[in-house]
């Protein structure tokens, strides 16, 4: 029997015993039971075998989130959230017993990632590309480590850091976004279960892509991934963050935190693909997808670089953002986000200066068809101490069919007269002499408006990693299927 | 067998009918040229004859190598060897001219069963074509037609016909807005393709492009209807009397 219908079916189980005392105990349960209390704190975390302070950490946050009130702002509409009707961990095997090496992982399992296309066994070895993957909550398997660890690179699930370079991660975790930043990050820093950490040491250029994949897979399991990447003074790497999930019906959530830190001169670029399941065409079903990205440029001439193609979720609250302390620091956003059917994004960035001679860069690409809904949010803010700030922001909008939205609300703080912003922004439509153009020419529609959208997005589209680029330039015409015609 | 057989065909955009009853043959190998005054249906015939939405077949018929051209899409109508080089080419941002050019051979060499050509291939393939139409390198790897001059749209429209060899290409106006230079450049690309197989269709305003491309057949285009045919003396005869003696005879 394959691992997933085990978890799956250990899930129905327990849904029907519905909730126990005394369960938090009992760390040889795979499933934490449905529901987010104190207590559901306490599983994780011992399930984790997590230092104490880290226990009180999640149990402040937990508090906190308990007072705050969802964020109201973005332009999405949904029902509001049952906390309760969600379950907040589930491991595919025993945790007691981590497999050591790939030879001691479930065949199935393998075969399991083999269908959803992760490159683990092959594709990485080609791509010389090492992948930390997450199957539910727990990390299984983690490749090229070695090679890393010969250069210094620590690349392993957060929950691995935890026990092997706590120092690290108590000094950075929650330091750039707070548990108590919006609601969202407090559930996130509550219940996280898993995900990412990297620290790149002084001078040292990552000698290979880092890349995660992120899978949903047990029915009705919120995901909580944190990923926390340290890159100390004068060091690069370059991260990939790809997203899909299975069709599913139930909605869920997935509040996910990403930290990003910056030394002098060191520099940082995260890229994602952003594919999960958005619902059939009648908004049924899909991924509430509310995460909280930050990066922080802390040294002089530090850069951080944010590259998204967002094609997947229900609902999108995502604003990748950067805080440039260190003089001279840079911060860069390209994104690309397309909504159909009944998708809603409210995307953006934020770009704050504090430094001075910093510069920041926002590239926003938005696409929307059907009746999907879309917002471009962002805010460029200029503090007293930024002399010499510059930002530049293009925002273009390209409407497909005459039932879908798209919004760009743009927010300009300066309080620097030296600063220069500069903020352009365009919307079109897909006309039908470049769509009959192209048909002319042989193309089927969907080809057509595959090509069509891939020349829009281009600007943000090179600055993926190749291996991404391919994979996103055939996302974007998937995502797009019958939106004409 | 005729490669083109249109019967009494008639058309409307937008419920007003443009097309009046056209009836036209074109064999294997011959180039017909279509001339007319503005207003006259030339450009509506050649969006009928692509299959563009909007554009409304009310009646007649049309047999393209065999088969019922107005039952096949666009795409299909493309697949099957019909290119038309229009009057106004598209801008398509973003998209190099190379990827385009790539992206539609590919497309048109699925419909003939053949393989797809890769990036060398390609590259070579298209060399050779480019070099012939004076088109540069650095003209393939800018953005489709985007901030391209009259004549380099145009040259890309020929490029496009000579990368994709269709069987019956009809070019609505290759020739306005060329100078002379281009115009040369453009007809000799347009010759380069005859062939005993490939036919041409070219609809014209002016006689100035019939100096360079030979027409087997003229036709005179007016309010709808093919009022005269003839050979290419009749295109002689247009500029020397003007339109209004074909076709003010004829409300006579």
């Amino acid at each position: 029997m394959a691992a997933t219908t085990e978890t799956v079916e250990q899930v129905q189980t327990l849904a029907n015993d519905g909730y126990k005392h005394g369960f938090v105990t009992d760390i040889e349960m795979e499933t934490a039971p449905k529901g987010l209390s104190e207590d559901t704190v306490r599983f994780i975390s011992a399930k984790k075998n997590e230092p104490e302070w880290l226990l009180e950490w999640r149990l402040t946050a937990y508090r906190h989130w308990l007072t705050m009130p969802e964020p109201q702002w973005a332009k999405v509409k949904f029902d509001p959230i049952d906390y309760q009707d969600s379950y907040y961990y589930a491991a595919p095997k025993s945790d007691d017993d981590r497999p050591k090496s790939l030879d001691e992982i479930d065949p199935k399992l393998l075969e399991t990632y083999k269908k959803l296309g992760i490159p683990l066994l092959e594709q990485e070895l080609l791509a010389g590309v090492a992948v930390d993957a997450v199957f539910d909550s727990v990390s299984v398997a983690t490749t090229y480590k070695k090679k890393l660890e010969e250069v210094g690179v620590i690349f392993c699930p957060i929950s691995e850091a935890i026990q092997t370079h706590p120092e690290l991660v108590r000094q950075y975790m929650g330091s750039i976004v707070p548990y108590g930043d919006n609601k969202h990050a407090a559930l996130n820093s509550a219940v996280f279960t898993d995900g990412s950490f990297v620290y790149i040491p002084k001078g040292v250029r990552c000698p290979m892509e880092l890349s995660t994949y992120f899978r949903i897979n047990a029915e009705n399991t919120g995901q909580f991934e944190r990923t926390l990447i340290i890159a100390d003074e004068g060091s690069y790497v370059s991260y990939l963050e790809g997203c899909t999930a299975p069709q599913r019906d139930e909605h869920q959530l997935h509040a996910a935190v990403v930290e990003l830190i910056t030394m002098d001169d060191a520099e940082i670029k995260y890229s994602t693909v952003q594919n999960w399941y958005p619902g059939d065409e009648e908004g049924r079903g899909g991924i509430y997808n509310f995460v909280t990205k930050r990066g922080l440029c802390r040294g002089r001439n530090s850069k951080i670089a944010w590259t998204q193609v967002e094609t997947g979720s229900a609902i999108t609250w995502k604003y990748p953002s950067c805080v440039l302390e260190g003089d001279g620091s840079i911060g860069e956003f390209y994104s690309v986000a397309i909504t159909n059917n009944m998708q809603q994004a409210d995307t953006g960035t934020k770009m704050i200066h504090i430094g001075k001679n910093t510069r920041s860069t926002i590239v926003s690409k938005g696409i929307s068809a059907g009746r999907a809904d879309q917002t471009y949010r962002g805010l460029v803010k200029i503090l007293a101490s930024a002399e010499g700030a510059q930002n530049h922001t293009q925002c273009d909008s390209l409407l497909i069919g005459d039932q879908c939205g798209a919004h760009t609300v743009p927010y300009i703080e300066c309080a620097n007269p030296t600063a220069s912003v500069a903020h352009e922004a365009t919307t079109a439509k897909i006309s039908d002499e470049q769509l009959f153009y192209c048909l002319q020419r042989g193309l089927s529609e969907e080809e057509a408006v595959s090509l069509i959208v891939n020349g829009f997005c281009k600007e943000v589209m090179k600055t993926l990693p190749m291996e991404f680029a391919v994979e996103a330039q055939k996302l974007i015409g998937i995502s797009l299927e019958g939106s004409v015609g | 067998m005729a490669l083109l057989e249109v019967k009494n065909l008639h058309a409307s955009v937008g419920g007003k009918e443009i097309l009046k009853g056209i009836d036209l043959v074109i064999e294997p190998g011959e180039v017909h040229a279509i001339m007319g005054p503005n207003g006259s249906g030339k450009s509506t015939l050649s969006y009928v004859l692509a299959g563009r939405d909007g554009y409304e077949v009310t009646e007649g018929s049309v047999q393209y190598d065999g088969q019922d051209l107005l039952a096949l899409a666009p795409d299909e109508r493309a697949g099957a060897g019909l290119f038309l080089g229009f009057q106004y080419p598209v801008e398509i941002p973003g998209v190099t001219t190379m990827n385009f050019l790539k992206t539609a051979l590919n497309a048109v060499r699925q419909y003939r069963e053949e393989k797809p050509l890769d990036a060398m291939q390609f590259l070579k393939y298209v060399r050779e074509r480019a070099a012939m139409l004076n088109v540069t390198d650095d003209m393939l790897r800018r953005a489709l037609n985007v901030g391209f001059s009259g004549g380099e749209k145009k040259r890309n429209e020929i490029l496009q016909m000579a990368v994709l060899e269709p069987t019956l290409a009809v070019l609505d106006e290759t020739d306005s807005g060329l100078d002379i230079d281009a115009l040369k450049v453009v007809a000799e690309g347009v010759n380069a393709m005859r062939t005993p197989e490939r036919s041409m269709l070219i609809i014209t305003h002016y006689q100035r492009l019939l100096d360079y491309i030979q027409p087997d057949h003229v036709h005179v285009l007016a309010n709808g209807r093919i009022l005269r045919s003839g050979g290419k003396e009749l295109a002689l005869e247009l500029e020397e009397k003007g339109y209004g003696a074909i076709t003010g005879a004829e409300a006579a």
